[in-house]
């Protein structure tokens, strides 16, 4: 059912674009109003979800340890997985966001018979999800190409090193084909893993089915049915440069492209893709463990009932007394 | 014990992890028996001020909520959310990429879907997608919203005491979201329309009370810990000094009750006050703050303060330097990460140093609060100390790292020290099972009641098979742990799964091993059991083989 409903609103989407670009002819709509729609979504959707995070305190470090904290000189404490300073934390941190460190560690527990529980590494899931963010950043970065005029530096770099492999013409780059492969299997991993198939939304099937579509519109275009790139970059760059113009004869893969993109952007901020942001607030991770070395201020710190001492000696004087336990009052 | 009589196969061999038919988004479940808590008496939720106090059963149709109940949850959701920025990451965030989903040890015990860490938070995330957020006020359902309703509060209630906050969850995913985080505050939620358990509601008004969680007045301390240095005495030789509610001694220690109270907690104490002894500790016990555990952080962050505060004004009050505390979890991250925030400034105390070795603790500077590891870890190291391990050979120990002291604290090397010192026979469980992969005991946040023993058979699973491991391997009989509801829950976890093996404290074995000058021959261990000979015997036979 969710996976339909996904499924179905891609369908939709493409068919929205298809139409409207071939028959209705409404390539400035989607070639400029629909994605300057969308980047507005996407940069001032950011902004909101990060600001609306942002006014909430962190009121407790609730860090979570992996590893020895600081304490004894001569007892070796670790630096990246129990941090008690800002660099280990910022170190932690870049391991988590560049490398994925913690699901690195990820096992598979199985039952057997016994009974008797056995943990097996399980990186797939490490790999294809450092496969895809890897290959998706690179791919962005590669666009730059089209959006300034003159390319970037990096740009010739990144293409080169992504297209070592010298093969085919145009050259074939290794993250068209890692992305592809990489959400393919984590689409599939969703719904042969029963467990996940059990908890996944429309939301979690659908930002797959987006950026999989995303990559193979790319992908034919480069490859199969290709495009105009000058008329692309004259369009990109008028874009970028507000000065939008719509050239002739572009094809409609492109504005497929395109308005999936857009169709991304605006999805963006309103979705669970927001973990690129929220990662970086998230409190058991950013926060060092220092926490009986220097103490940790809530904001709303709020007074609460309390049993005093006095009420206590109050209560229990006589018994106190009796039993020979120093008082306070006679 | 409860009714529960299914045999160890039995109930793993039943163990399924297949998914139901049901879509997890219906709130309907069945509250079965064994794998839930009674409810809070209402004298003490009237006690403590609670809303709501009634008599009512989880099983019972109807739980006589306030009329206005959805209003309360949601505000109370809405107020949480501006309060913790953790909340609304973790609400927003997670990808249900599934890494959580078989870290769980009520997951791996029971194979219901929603003791997947994912899905134990999407029962709340499902409410807030549907009342907070865009996506989920225009797409309802399609964006996994659910309106909150009475089966969903019931719902709640169930699987809110189905976590154990143990965290281990949060070490796996890779945003650190952490479900203790959002079981604390559904909890709170619950308890503002009245929903609670016995368990943790009786022991906190008792704290309140007393200050401790039996409710053990006064007189009844001192006679405990009288009767602790008269047993001690009839092991050692010598009458150890312990002194209560002294005024101006150096350091202020606290434990957990049940070391008073409790079998085998009990046997830690008597290590305690044997090496307190040992290297002439000027310290004071106290019965106001006589309980270091802390069931309030069970159900919120207000009742955890209330109880919290008493053990920076009982230091205050006597005048003491810096505080000591004893083995316990939950205990540990209360202190560790919560007790300077919610009742600091502890100015009027001073940074810890150990009279005996002169070391500073830095790392407890602020908080000014030292934990019993540290500071016999650094006796040991400084040979302030002599420790006979022979005295420990009849224990083949292996060591519970509890869940808060690795993944609140990465207190890790310090009891392993401390261990290797005071034993020569210790082995590790395997290592997806200890550190800070650490396996709950399955009764820890308030659970660990009979008429849950089904649940927390299940939940502790894990942590018994990783036992049994090392039982079979290397004949492990002595599980050592460094928690109070290790110590009073793992006892019937071993007898089910790993009959044998023995559970105990680590400053059980430092008091085992302590070697006291003037102390008589010993003939028995704090137990009471015959130890050197029996060792001798041990190792007689084992040569002869």
């Amino acid at each position: 059912m969710n996976l339909f409903f996904s499924f179905s609103a891609l369908v939709i989407l493409i068919l929205l674009a298809v139409i409207g670009v071939e028959a209705v002819k409404l390539e400035f709509l989607f070639g400029v109003i629909i994605p300057y729609v969308a980047i507005a979504f996407f940069l001032i959707g950011i902004i909101y979800k990060v600001i609306y995070w942002a006014r909430s305190p962190v009121p407790f470090r609730i860090t979570t340890t992996a590893g020895q904290q600081k304490s004894l000189p001569w007892i070796k404490n670790s630096k990246l997985e129990s941090p008690n300073t800002t660099l280990g934390v910022i170190g932690r941190m870049l391991l988590e966001v560049l490398l994925f460190r913690s699901l690195f560690r990820n096992t598979k527990a199985e039952l057997k018979k016994g009974p008797k529980l056995v943990y097996g590494s399980s990186r797939y899931l490490w790999l294809a999800a450092l496969a895809f963010h890897w290959a998706f950043l690179i791919i962005v970065l590669r666009h730059f190409r089209y959006f300034s005029e003159p390319i970037p530096a990096f740009v010739p770099f990144l293409q080169n090193l992504d297209g070592f492999l010298q093969i085919g013409l145009p050259i074939l780059y290794i993250t068209n084909v890692l992305i592809v492969v990489a959400l393919t299997y984590l689409f599939f991993r969703r719904l042969f893993d029963p467990k996940l198939k059990y908890f996944s939304l429309a939301s979690d099937y659908f930002p797959l089915l987006l950026l999989l579509g995303i990559a193979l519109t790319g992908i034919l275009m480069r490859y199969f049915t290709k495009v105009d790139i000058v008329s692309v970059k004259e369009m990109a760059v008028g874009l970028f440069s507000f000065q939008p113009v719509v050239p002739e004869g572009i094809g409609v893969m492109f504005y497929l492209h395109l308005f999936l993109v857009s169709v991304l952007l605006a999805y963006f901020p309103f979705s669970k893709l927001m973990h690129f942001a929220g990662v970086f607030l998230s409190p058991t991770r950013n926060l060092a463990n220092n926490n009986r070395m220097k103490r940790h201020v809530n904001p709303w710190n709020a007074p609460v009932r309390i049993h005093t001492y006095e009420e206590y000696e109050d209560e229990f004087r006589d018994v106190m007394k009796a039993s020979g336990l120093p008082l306070e009052k006679e | 014990m409860s009714e529960f009589k299914a045999k160890p196969e039995e109930l793993a061999e039943k163990i399924n992890y297949k998914t139901p038919h049901k879509s997890w988004m219906d709130p309907y479940i069945e509250i079965k028996h064994g794998s839930f808590n009674y409810s809070g008496i209402p004298k003490n939720v009237e006690y403590l001020k609670l809303p709501n106090p009634r008599k009512w059963q989880p099983t019972e149709d109807e739980w006589q909520l306030p009329e206005n109940w959805k209003e309360i949850i949601l505000t109370g959701l809405k107020e949480r959310l501006d309060k913790f920025r953790s909340l609304k990451i973790f609400m927003d965030i997670c990808v249900r990429c599934g890494a959580c989903s078989d870290k769980c040890h009520f997951f791996i015990g029971s194979g219901d879907p929603k003791n997947m860490p994912v899905l134990r938070a999407e029962l709340l995330r499902s409410v807030y997608r549907n009342d907070f957020t865009t996506a989920g006020k225009v797409f309802g359902k399609f964006a996994g919203g659910r309106e909150l309703t009475i089966d969903v509060i019931k719902e709640w209630f169930y699987y809110f005491y189905q976590c154990t906050q143990c965290r281990r969850c949060s070490v796996f995913c890779p945003y650190g979201i952490d479900t203790a985080e959002v079981t604390i505050l559904v909890r709170e939620l619950l308890n503002l329309i009245g929903i609670n358990i016995d368990w943790v509601i009786t022991p906190v008004a008792n704290s309140f009370r007393t200050g401790n969680h039996l409710g053990i007045q006064p007189h009844g301390f001192k006679d405990s810990i009288d009767f602790a240095v008269e047993e001690l005495e009839t092991i050692i030789g010598i009458k150890v000094d312990a002194p209560i509610n002294k005024k101006g001694a150096e350091v202020l220690f606290v434990t957990p009750s049940a070391d008073y109270f409790g079998d085998p907690h009990y046997f830690t104490l008597l290590g305690y006050l044997a090496l307190f002894h040992e290297i002439g500790l000027d310290y004071t016990w106290t019965t106001f703050a006589s309980e270091g555990g802390n069931f309030g952080s069970f159900v919120s962050h207000d009742l955890m303060k209330s109880l919290n505060t008493k053990i920076y004004s009982e230091a205050k009050r006597l005048g003491v330097k810096w505080i000591l505390g004893g083995e316990c979890g939950h205990m540990w991250r209360v202190l560790h990460q919560y007790m300077d925030t919610l009742n600091g400034p502890a100015d009027f105390l001073e940074e810890p140093v150990s009279p005996i070795t002169g070391t500073k603790y830095e790392n407890a500077k602020s908080t000014k609060m030292v934990h019993i590891c540290e500071f016999t870890a650094d006796l040991i190291k400084n040979n302030k100390i002599q420790l006979d391990k022979s005295r420990n050979d009849k224990l083949k120990v292996t060591f519970h790292d509890s869940c808060n002291p690795s993944r609140a604290m990465g207190l890790i090397e310090e009891p392993r020290y401390v261990i290797n010192n005071t034993c020569n026979h210790f082995y590790e469980m395997p290592e997806n099972t200890i550190k800070e992969q650490t396996f709950c005991c399955g009764s820890g946040a308030g659970l660990g009641t009979d008429e849950n023993l089904e649940m927390r058979l299940r939940g502790g699973l894990p942590r018994a098979n990783a036992v049994k491991f090392v039982n079979e391997k290397n004949g492990v009989n002595f599980l050592g742990c460094i928690c109070a509801i290790d110590k009073a829950t793992l006892p019937p976890l071993m007898d089910y799964w790993v009959p044998g093996v023995q559970v105990g404290g680590i400053h059980e074995l430092v008091g085992n091993a302590l070697v006291i000058k003037g102390e008589k021959e010993r003939t028995t261990d704090l137990r009471g059991e015959p130890y050197v000979e029996k060792a001798k015997e041990e190792i007689e036979t084992s040569t002869k083989e």
